[in-house]
């Protein structure tokens, strides 16, 4: 060996593979605005759609007049209800197996309702058009307190189901009701609250937000007439499913539907749905004969395209006089708004709600959920979370430090009390998971370790005396969180939508140079696939990650894939990725021995190649390989190093971590200041750490907005009061806190790399953080709990409530 | 949020713009820095058939001393604003004030005079105007008259702007030196209108307040001089009690509208504690 010979840490430094800060490779063009969004797609003869959309929460359309509009300059087109009827496509299926009105057939049923689609020659003459349709309304009754739309009088919201006394999932008990679910072992439950020696009972509201993605939905889509074919560019996280329910609801042959996602800005949840603007817009396409493209503004996304949580948790536990909880018991009240369009696994209709009980050693749990309608826009999207896991977070976080305050407690301390243990893993949980691997007490130790825990619960105490005495207007909250996470949806056993499995799908094609490309079923909105991906293969075939190309989001050339949201990417994709490389180093190792002549057994990997076992300097790099498998494969060899992997995951994984914000709170005015946050993630493997870093930062910031204020708020009316960015709060870098991140390592034992996703866990785990803390600074002042979100003005209601200004 | 058809008009100078504006009549509306103006264009809160930019009508803009007055062309931009030594060192009450509008983006197209002939209770430049004792050059076709911030404003989105008219430049009068100011707002991010703001400018002697005005922003329908708020601090070291009821004179005057911002009830209280602190921090910085 020379000096020129590289090291093996600089062969394996020029891989870039697991484990590297790489730089994200597709930031090249979008911070240079060279992105391609489908905005920025202009067909020759492109014509634009746009809704008229209800003023009323609930009316009865007793006449839509679109003579004036058909008179503005440019609009060629009105299509209403009746249309789509001749299509068959007033209404059209929900993920969740309920109907969706297309446009307004009959009455509407939220405000901004989608009525009529007025199309034209550009996006102005739309809007004039817009605003020259007369749709003449009969407002009826409206619905929008949950709590009151199962009441014997209430309205009835869907007459489209008079007489279905049963749903997609089981039987209907009111004309509000959409579904009930339940879980776990009633009896035990409730013996083990019977036996309690204390108890806590406690409704939690997670209110109902918004995913709001930088880049709206939208979508262009372009009937061919003469082909037959129907290709649709769109904003859409799972482009594979939108291709298949394309072909179930138009007939069209699946293999003349082209569906694309270009570069998406942004998605959260908010672009897995199927919504009117998609049919809108391939219906006018169709009749036109011409490309037609919908983008949905600020305001409409907030009002019309799915929405988030809703969730309303009534939530009890049982524990011991020492603090060892001994049985958990939560009813759900879920407010799907006026369709149930929630994006869950078809057999799950309130998602993984199921894994409630946290990251603690439950032995019984009872679980229900009623479904309900209301007039409010539909979804219920997992908003940056696996299915309703937020939700489920937030109420066992919550929950916890209620029953630490009723014990008297730390609530650190009772964590400690009550997790399942390391050697307990895998944990089978009394509400049916089982816990693929975790190390709960490390991590949680670790953090108290990191910020001083002991300390700041010290400085409370002082700060807690001061305000007493009058020397200060300002209380401090300790706010900690400890979350599991379950994502990977999921194992065909128990997740498809719409009886489509939930695998994930990589193929992967090596050019005789050395240079490859990977296909993947999984699309990136912002994550970093086309970076990560690469890595992964690098590492497993000793490419360098530069040298490999990754494309999505193309059903033409991709791999049937399930889509990217529920932090599945990584455990489904990314093993399908692992998966596929293996098989082409398995087929490398047979033409490296080949070339080596010698027998495959006698050659072992090394970083970037092959050498021949006690012999070093025989060595094949993969490099070499690749151009042997196109000129010199072995005998009775198919030539070419090509791979396709179909991966269907054995379980999901379960990411974990433990986080606390530090928070003061000045009871004059309510504005608070986030002091300190420290997060510590698990999520197994990690691929590239600078990445998880940026993720963390994004969760964690969505986080913020969503336990701080930010709100999809209706009047008593059904107007929508924070429709726009001014009052729906969208946090800047000034109003951001500074994030301190951390981690431990507990890989997946079932995952081919070990890796467990991690794009949602600071959404999941942050929410509760920031709510405990609140909670935690009002708590000495005699509270128990304070909803959400804790806006300013919120926060000063909370200590005007407790007698603060008495 | 697209706006409604309309035409354009870029006029060179002030007589060709006035004679735009009355020609074309009641559907024709000044463009400033758009910034207010073009965001209620395209929820179609306005629709004008005619827009008239003032970016090329010569001589709106900048900042010049004229004797114990400052006078700041229409056209000034909340940024060059920011940028004025001379704002910053003899009016610095306007600097504090101009930081808390909006952003950086905003603050390059935004203009005061916008921002005050807008008449929107939320601009925060109209309140400070008036404890300031400004006063706006309005010229039409009969001729140009001054104003005084004072009685310009009638109600939202309603001033004493006549058809035709347009708000050439503001004239502040130098405060006395040593005086102390304040500008206090409260806003849930940045970007945000006022929750409620307050506008102190004082003077003190002997440790006692010796003149002050008190403005507040966002709690009625047009910005308001708390007078009485004002009257209750004269004489007095602003001991705890005073503090107490200068708010609580200042609140009797507020009539906010409930909004996401927080209920009527809050929006007042928050504008007794920004006015107690508006009136704390400028003592402190009187000399
Ligand atoms: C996101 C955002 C946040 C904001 N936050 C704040 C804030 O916190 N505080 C605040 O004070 N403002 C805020 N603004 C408003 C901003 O300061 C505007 O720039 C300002 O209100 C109007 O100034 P302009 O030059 O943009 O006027 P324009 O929008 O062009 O005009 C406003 C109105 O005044 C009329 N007008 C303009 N100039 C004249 C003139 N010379 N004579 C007669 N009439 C005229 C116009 O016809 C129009 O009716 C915000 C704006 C945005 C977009």
């Amino acid at each position: 060996m020379n000096d020129m010979t590289p090291t093996r840490e600089q062969r394996e430094a020029k891989l870039e593979g697991m484990g590297c800060k790489r730089k994200r490779v597709e930031d090249i063009r979008f911070t240079q605005g060279k992105g391609n969004y489908v905005d920025d797609l202009k067909l020759p003869g492109m014509l634009h759609g746009d809704f008229v959309r209800s003023p009323h929460a609930h009316a009865r359309v007793k006449k839509i007049d679109d003579t004036e509009a058909l008179k503005v300059p440019g609009v060629l087109a009105v299509i209403t209800a009746e249309t789509l009827k001749t299509v068959n496509l007033a209404w059209m299926p929900t993920l969740a197996g309920d109907v969706q009105m297309v446009l307004a057939d009959g009455k509407v049923l939220f405000q901004n309702q989608e009525v009529a689609f007025v199309v034209a020659t550009d996006r102005y003459a739309a809007d004039d058009g817009i605003n020259k349709v007369i749709v003449e309304y009969e407002p009826l009754p409206v619905v929008i307190d949950p709590f009151k739309a199962m009441d014997a009088d209430a309205p009835v919201l869907r007459e489209d189901l008079a007489g279905k006394t049963s749903g997609a999932h089981g039987p209907r008990k009111h004309h509000n009701h959409v579904f009930e679910w339940t879980v776990g072992d009633k009896d035990l439950t409730d013996a083990a609250f019977r036996k309690a020696d204390v108890t806590i009972k406690e409704m939690l509201s997670y209110h109902r937000t918004h995913p709001s993605p930088l880049e709206t939905c939208q979508c262009v889509c372009s009937f061919d007439k003469i082909k037959g074919e129907l290709s649709i560019w769109g904003t859409f996280q799972a482009p594979h499913v939108i291709r298949t329910v394309v072909a179930l609801i138009s007939k069209i042959p699946e293999h003349k539907i082209h569906v694309i996602s270009p570069d998406i800005g942004g998605g959260f949840g908010n672009k897995v749905g199927a919504y009117p603007g998609y049919i809108c817009a391939a219906v006018a396409s169709i009749v036109t004969g011409k490309p037609v493209k919908w983008v949905e503004d600020r305001i409409e996304n907030l009002t019309a395209t799915s929405f988030a949580r809703d969730y309303h948790m009534t939530t009890e536990i049982a524990a011991t006089r020492e603090g060892r909880v001994t049985g958990l018991r939560v009813h759900v009240l879920a407010d799907h708004g006026a369709f149930d369009a929630c994006a869950d696994p078809s057999k799950w209709p309130a998602g993984f709600f199921n894994i409630v009980t946290g990251s603690y050693d439950f032995p019984t749990a009872h679980l229900s959920v009623d479904g309900i309608y209301t007039n409010k826009a539909p979804g219920g999207v997992a908003y940056r979370c696996s299915f309703r896991v937020t939700e489920a977070a937030y109420c066992i976080e919550r929950a916890m430090d209620i029953l630490a305050q009723k014990l008297g407690m730390d609530p650190a301390e009772l964590r400690l009390k009550n997790f399942i243990r390391a050697e307990q893993f895998p944990y089978h949980s009394a509400l049916g998971w089982e816990y693929d691997s975790g190390d709960y007490h490390t991590a949680m130790r670790k953090m108290m370790e990191t910020v001083d825990y002991a300390g700041l619960r010290k400085e409370q105490a002082l700060l807690r005396a001061a305000f007493k005495r009058g020397e200060t207007r300002e209380i401090m909250g300790l706010g900690v969180s400890f979350f599991t996470e379950i994502v990977g949806a999921g194992p065909s056993k128990n997740c498809d939508i719409l009886g489509i499995a939930m695998f994930d799908s990589c193929e992967i094609r090596m050019h005789p140079t050395g240079a490859g490309i990977a296909r993947v079923g999984s699309k990136s909105q912002g994550q970093g696939h086309e970076t990560t991906w690469a890595q992964i293969i690098a590492t497993e075939i000793g490419i360098p990650a530069d040298d490999i190309m990754v494309e999505e989001g193309n059903t033409d050339t991709a791999p049937y894939g399930l889509g990217t949201y529920g932090s599945r990417s990584t455990p489904v994709a990314g093993a399908a990725i692992a998966m596929a490389a293996r098989k082409i180093r398995a087929k490398a190792q047979m033409i490296a021995a080949y070339k080596l002549e010698v027998h495959e057994d006698d050659i072992e990997w090394d970083i970037d190649g092959f050498r021949v076992k006690g012999l070093p300097e025989k060595t094949m790099s993969m490099k070499d390989i690749c151009w042997a498998a196109y000129n010199s494969v072995p005998p009775g060899m198919e030539p070419g190093l090509e791979a396709v992997s179909y991966y269907d995951p054995p379980n999901m994984t379960y990411p974990f971590g433990a986080y606390i914000c530090v928070m003061n709170i000045d009871v004059d005015t309510g504005v608070y200041k986030v002091r300190r946050f420290y997060a510590l993630d698990d999520c197994g493997t990690r691929i590239n750490p600078m990445i998880i870093e940026g993720q963390v930062h994004g969760g964690l910031t969505e986080a913020f907005a969503i336990a701080m204020g930010q709100e999809i708020r209706y009047d008593d009316e059904g107007n929508v009061v924070t429709g726009s960015f001014m009052d729906f709060f969208m946090p800047t870098a000034v109003e951001t806190p500074h994030w301190e991140t951390d981690f431990t390592v507990t890989p997946s034992p079932h995952h081919p790399i070990g890796a467990k996703g991690v794009g949602e866990s600071p959404n999941v785990g942050g929410v509760p953080a920031f709510s405990n803390a609140v909670n935690d600074a009002f708590s000495f002042l005699g509270s128990t709990h304070i909803q959400m979100p804790h806006d300013y003005w919120r926060n000063w209601k909370a200590a005007k409530d407790l007698g603060v200004f008495a | 949020m697209i706006p409604g058809p309309f035409s354009y008009h870029r006029p060179a100078t002030l007589a060709e713009a006035v004679n735009l504006l009355s020609t074309l009549g009641d559907e024709a509306r000044p463009l400033a820095g758009g910034h207010s103006l073009v965001p209620m264009m395209k929820l179609r809160l306005a629709s004008p058939e005619h827009l008239v930019d003032l970016h090329g009508v010569a001589g709106l803009k900048g900042i010049q001393r004229r004797g114990d007055k400052i006078v700041i062309g229409a056209m000034t931009t909340q940024h060059e604003l920011l940028a004025s030594d001379d704002i910053g060192k003899s009016l610095p009450i306007l600097h504090e004030t101009a930081l808390l509008i909006a952003d950086p983006q905003v603050r390059y197209r935004g203009t005061i005079g916008g921002n005050v002939a807008n008449g929107d209770p939320g601009n925060d430049m109209p309140a400070l105007m008036m404890v300031l004792s400004a006063s706006y050059r309005l010229e039409g076709k009969s001729g140009a008259r001054e104003v005084a911030a004072n009685e310009f404003y009638q109600g939202a989105y309603f001033t004493a702007l006549e058809p035709g008219e347009l708000l050439t430049s503001i004239s502040i009068p130098l405060p006395a030196a040593g005086h102390g100011y304040a500008y206090e707002k409260l806003k849930r991010k940045v970007g945000d209108y006022a929750t409620a703001a307050a506008a102190v400018v004082l003077t003190m002697a002997g440790g006692k307040v010796a003149t002050c005005k008190i403005g507040l922003t966002n709690l009625s329908e047009t910005p308001l001089l708390a007078e009485d708020a004002a009257k209750a601090v004269i004489g007095t070291s602003l001991d705890p009690a005073t503090l107490k009821q200068a708010a609580a004179a200042a609140e009797a005057i507020m009539s906010p509208a409930a909004d996401a911002r927080g209920p009527v009830e809050y929006r007042k209280h928050i504008g007794g504690i920004m006015v107690t602190r508006a009136l704390q921090r400028a003592a402190g910085r009187a000399g």
